[in-house]
């Protein structure tokens, strides 16, 4: 599904990515994890199209396409989701609104019909339970005054709508309680199935014990140093990082 | 020097004045006409601002006062032009200006009179002039402002409103001032007063547009008097071509307890200054200021307003938001004035802009002075460019690069359109709105 080979990234002249290879396939679950400044977030937002980022190597398939030739919305269309870590509020657009418009884009770009009033509605009312998201929230504007948990469970109420092929978590846990990260978790493990895959990136591993990945991959300077399965989140979270540093360094 | 003393278009206004008064017959003498002409005198001393003037500094008049315009009677346009300027669909009461002249043939009045008395300017100086002797010249003072000055000496035409005490006008005014430069260019000076009368209530649009390509000067004044007690809707939307120059005085005096309600959406124009002075000569009243400026090619709009809070325990509160493209150019300069007396003064000033290219220019300065101790105000002006972290949010959920675009302008500009109480007025200004963000 997605295949990343060497993909070297720089913002102005740093370079933070140098040389990642990855291959996601259908129904796989990867969780990203590292020390922050390795880059994940990075990697993230370079694989959704994020203009501050120029890539200077390699390459990104999505289904054998070329995913940098895209262009965010293209990369949205053909089934990629963002969620976001830091979600942005933007004042005077309601989630309902921009939802329908984004959906209905999307529907455009792959030939379908767009969903009438009535259909959106219904789609949305079903989707909201995923989450357990408020009606009154949707009808706000975007993320304004939302706490930290109404804006993470907004992205995944998003991405429960427009249902990608594969989405990407950039730090969904960061700022949540307990609570608000089961909820948000159970909407992902929800939307689970043997077509969809997903990048979980996160710093520690509580987010893993709800959403259970395939592989675990960790990131240091750029670079995938590690890579194991699920249980090398364990020993991260008990040993840390460093003897994973010790041993990249000792190299 | 602070103004420009010769140009073939003030020659050409202080001659067509002169002949107008040549044919005046006896009405010469009237009180009316000696302000008029003191009026000439002011405005022949005053001359036309230079960007040295402080209130002119960031917008020349230069190229609109070096055009030569005709002076045109009004007949020039017909019911079957009006189509090419479509309105809101609504019931109300529609008046027609054209070229600064009333056009009953083309206008509609709904209202029964005893909710309303609305005529032309140039009419009620015959049946109202009471009235207008009370009111005409005694807001907007002419001593310091040469477009007024200017507009006060050729005051012939307009609109003139009464409200009655303890009525509502329930269905809209809606004035239009068509620019029909078909034929040549065009100067027009329309003269309005509106007098809302003790606990009466009224809500008003002024609406500008131009037919044809020729230049149109248009140099408008409006006094409002509201009496204690009055509520007032007042909107002015400025749709005009860009070879329209507009120059706009709203002077605007409040009783006790009244209400003033303003909103002003410059669509287009090549170059617009509207003043909106509001002076709070009553306790408890409430001013809202609401203004939308989006200039794009070489457009220029420079709104001034001023507060002035006379009277004490009165509020007010200002919204005026920019989005300026292309080379564009845009100015805010807000004033708001607590005098001794003002105690207990609430006042609100912000300003917002977005800057979309690299040649368009915002200036804002606003201009708090407060003489009273016991008072809470605050201001805030900012100019940024688009979100690019909204952008690609969007972008990133599949919404295209220009419709997202789009979509954020709107939602920026919405916040200060949501203020039209008119409903099919405000619906109109968002089709129209939304048009021009998406080019």
């Amino acid at each position: 599904m997605l295949s990343i080979s060497n993909l070297q990234a720089s913002i102005g002249d740093k370079q933070i990515l140098k040389g990642i290879d990855l291959t996601v396939q259908p129904g796989e679950v990867h969780a990203i994890m590292g020390p922050n400044g390795s880059g994940k977030s990075t990697l993230a937002n370079v694989l959704a199209g994020r203009e501050d980022y120029t890539v200077t190597n390699g390459s990104v398939l999505f289904e054998g396409r070329d995913l940098l030739e895209l262009s965010p919305e293209q990369r949205a269309a053909e089934g990629i989701f963002l969620a976001f870590q830091y979600p942005i509020e933007i004042p005077g657009v309601s989630t309902t609104n921009f939802l329908k418009t984004a959906l209905n884009e999307i529907r455009k770009y792959r030939g379908q019909t767009p969903l009438d009033a009535v259909q959106f509605l219904k789609l949305m009312k079903e989707r909201m339970k995923l989450v357990s998201i408020d009606q009154s929230l949707l009808s706000r504007s975007l993320n304004e005054g939302f706490s930290g948990g109404e804006k993470k469970r907004n992205e995944i109420f998003q991405m429960a709508m427009l249902e990608p092929k594969l989405a990407i978590l950039d730090e969904t846990d960061s700022g949540l309680d307990i609570d608000a990260l089961r909820i948000v978790a159970e909407g992902v493990n929800k939307l689970r199935s043997p077509e969809r895959s997903a990048i979980v990136v996160t710093h520690y591993q509580r987010l893993l014990d709800y959403i259970v990945p395939d592989f675990v991959h960790v990131l240091y300077k750029g670079r995938i140093v590690k890579s194991g399965p699920k249980e090398l989140a364990y020993e991260l979270e008990k040993n840390g990082y460093d003897w994973i540093i010790a041993e990249v360094e000792a190299v | 020097m602070n103004t420009q003393d010769y140009t073939p278009f003030k020659d050409q206004l202080l001659a067509a004045f002169r002949e107008g008064e040549a044919h005046m017959n006896g009405a010469g003498k009237s009180a009316f006409h000696q302000l008029r002409r003191s009026a000439l005198q002011t405005f022949e001393t005053l001359g036309f601002p230079t960007i040295r003037h402080e209130e002119w500094k960031y917008s020349n008049v230069k190229t609109m006062i070096g055009e030569t315009y005709g002076f045109d009677t009004g007949t020039a346009l017909t019911a079957a032009d009006l189509p090419q300027l479509p309105i809101p669909n609504l019931n109300g009461n529609i008046l027609y200006f054209v070229n600064g002249h009333y056009r009953a043939d083309l206008s509609q009045i709904v209202s029964p009179v005893d909710q309303l008395q609305i005529k032309s300017f140039a009419d009620a100086q015959q049946t109202d002039a009471e009235t207008i002797g009370l009111h005409f010249g005694r807001y907007a003072d002419f001593q310091d402002s040469a477009f007024t000055a200017l507009n006060t000496a050729f005051a012939s035409d307009g609109v003139f409103i009464r409200v009655p005490d303890n009525k509502v006008v329930t269905e809209p005014i809606i004035l239009r001032f068509i620019t029909d430069s078909r034929q040549q260019n065009i100067a027009a000076q329309p003269r309005n007063l509106i007098v809302v009368g003790r606990n009466a209530e009224v809500n008003v649009a002024e609406s500008y547009r131009t037919l044809g390509s020729g230049a149109g000067f248009t140099n408008v004044v409006t006094e409002v008097v509201m009496a204690a007690d009055a509520r007032m809707e007042h909107y002015r939307v400025q749709d005009e071509s860009d070879r329209a120059y507009h120059i706009a005085r709203t002077q605007v005096s409040q009783g006790d307890n009244s209400h003033y309600h303003n909103a002003t959406i410059t669509l287009n124009g090549g170059f617009v200054r509207n003043d909106l002075n509001i002076v709070l000569n009553g306790q408890y009243c409430e001013s809202f200021m609401y203004g939308l400026y989006m200039p794009n090619g070489n457009q220029h709009v420079d709104n001034h307003t001023l507060v002035d809070h006379a009277m004490p325990n009165s509020q007010s509160n200002e919204l005026y938001k920019g989005i300026l493209n292309d080379r564009g150019t845009g100015v805010f300069n807000g004033k708001i004035y607590v005098r001794p007396d003002a105690q207990k003064t609430n006042a609100y000033q912000s300003c917002k802009n977005v800057v979309l290219s690299p040649d368009a220019a915002m200036n804002t300065k606003p201009q708090l002075e407060i003489y009273a101790d016991d008072v809470k105000c605050s201001h805030g002006t900012t100019t940024g460019k688009m979100n690019d972290e909204a952008l690609f949010y969007l972008q990133s959920r599949g919404i295209p690069k220009d419709a997202a675009r789009t979509l954020l302008l709107y939602a920026f500009a919405e916040e200060v359109v949501a203020h039209i109480k008119i409903q099919p007025i405000r619906e109109y200004l968002e089709g129209v709105i939304r048009h021009k963000l998406a080019i």
